[in-house]
């Protein structure tokens, strides 16, 4: 899978919650656009999308806070 | 029961059972329904119906008939409205068990199967040892079994039918919203309140400390006089959380339990009905603990002991500025960061009382 697919997919998730644009490197957590109940439905999602295993280390804010980092983390676990 | 003697003896003996499935023909009436429709219920069953579901007993059913008919012959007797989910179909009443309780959203081992026939009661246990199965010849005796008897009836276990009949509705309602989530929660004007625990809200507090598994931090149960102990120790903080909303209330619905030292605060117990899974009420009580550990100028810690389903709760923690401090055995102590805490969501009215 491409970085681009990833990013898509990734993109189709957030749309979902987030009715404005979000740029790959905005914070999503310290603009206020979502919360913690969303942190968790976005780790349900990358492990159900792309069958990848997040590790209670794994939960942390940095892996999960912009779009790029979710994008780099999912690749980190793919290979 | 011998059982009863050893309590280690048969596990199944011991866990409550939260849903009764029931089968149709032979076990709630007389006859097969597609032979005659002119059936008559067995004698009782109308009282134990009504009995099982004021003791916050769910029930559904699980029948091999055509589901038209059925409903209709229910509805006659009067006894449609108290199951939940019914599955009324030719599929394996194994997997209809299975359905009901994803549906319900609670374990299969707090499901009892009543059916007359050995056959479809060997094949649930088959796939389903958990269940406690009950042969319809002794349908009379059944109120008496153990577990069918709560500990406690609490307001909330007579009005719980009427709160999954809510969220019957809720889903279908939800299940059709198309937007943001947060955008359909706010159409619930849902209200939450937080309050220091009384001595009327014990037993539904014990009560939640044994059913609630999965959105549960750390699993400890407390008995009634340890959590009344705990309500009035200057050493402790005893809250109990409810919602409402504008389908209804759910009732009591969440417990928090913090021991306080001098410098410490320590969360013990957080939980919360699964019923209220994906409300963000976890998140709120959270938070108002980090306000309130700000302003008394004390560190906030909590507990957390890992069960195979409660990671849910785990990933709340983490999500809300908690990171790992220490482990001993299962046991992970957490500290949170006491970093500024956001508003409360605005799709909730939350009130501190």
């Amino acid at each position: 899978m491409t970085t681009t697919d990833i990013l898509e997919k990734t993109k189709s998730f957030l749309a979902q919650f987030i009715s404005v644009q979000v740029g790959n490197d905005d914070d999503l957590f310290a603009s206020g656009l979502v919360n913690s109940l969303f942190a968790m439905q976005l780790v349900l999602f990358v492990e159900k999308e792309f069958g990848v295993k997040v590790e209670n280390d794994d939960l942390d804010y940095d892996n999960f806070r912009t779009l790029n980092a979710i994008v780099g983390f999912i690749q980190r676990k793919m290979k | 029961m011998t059982t009863q003697l050893n309590p280690n003896s048969n596990p199944r003996s011991e866990k409550k059972v939260k849903c009764v499935v029931w089968d149709l023909d032979n076990t709630v009436w007389n006859g097969v329904l597609l032979e005659h429709d002119q059936v008559t219920l067995r004698e009782g069953v109308i009282d134990i119906i009504k009995t099982l579901d004021s003791r916050g007993i769910l029930q559904s059913i699980a029948s091999k008939n055509e589901f038209d008919p059925a409903m209709a012959k229910l509805q006659a007797f009067g006894l449609a409205e108290y199951f939940l989910y019914p599955q009324i179909n030719w599929n394996s009443k194994a997997q209809n068990i299975e359905t009901i309780a994803k549906q319900l959203n609670i374990g299969i081992d707090t499901f009892a199967f009543i059916d007359d026939q050995a056959f479809e009661r060997e094949e649930v246990s088959f796939s389903q040892p958990q269940v406690l199965c009950i042969d319809a010849a002794d349908l009379h005796t059944m109120l008496d079994l153990p577990p069918l008897n709560p500990k406690f009836i609490t307001e909330d276990s007579a009005k719980r039918r009427w709160m999954y009949l809510s969220d019957m509705n809720r889903q279908q309602v939800e299940d059709s919203f198309v937007g943001p989530k947060e955008e359909f929660l706010a159409t619930l004007n849902m209200v939450f309140t937080l309050s220091r625990a009384k001595e009327e809200d014990l037993k539904r507090a014990e009560e939640l400390t044994v059913r609630t598994n999965q959105l549960n931090t750390t699993g400890y149960t407390y008995s009634y006089d340890e959590l009344n102990q705990f309500r009035q120790s200057d050493q402790h903080l005893l809250f109990i959380a409810g919602l409402d909303d504008k389908y209804g209330t759910y009732g009591k619905i969440g417990l928090l339990l913090i021991e306080c030292d001098k410098e410490v605060w320590t969360i013990k117990l957080l939980l919360m009905s699964c019923r209220v899974m994906s409300r963000g009420v976890g998140t709120v009580m959270i938070n108002h603990l980090r306000n309130e550990a700000r302003n008394k100028g004390v560190r906030l810690r909590a507990e957390f002991i890992s069960n195979d389903r409660n990671r849910m709760m785990y990933m709340t923690y983490k999500f809300n500025h908690f990171k790992e401090v220490e482990k001993v055995y299962d046991r992970v102590i957490l500290e949170n960061d006491l970093s500024l805490v956001q508003p409360f969501p605005g799709y909730l009215t939350v009130r501190i009382e």
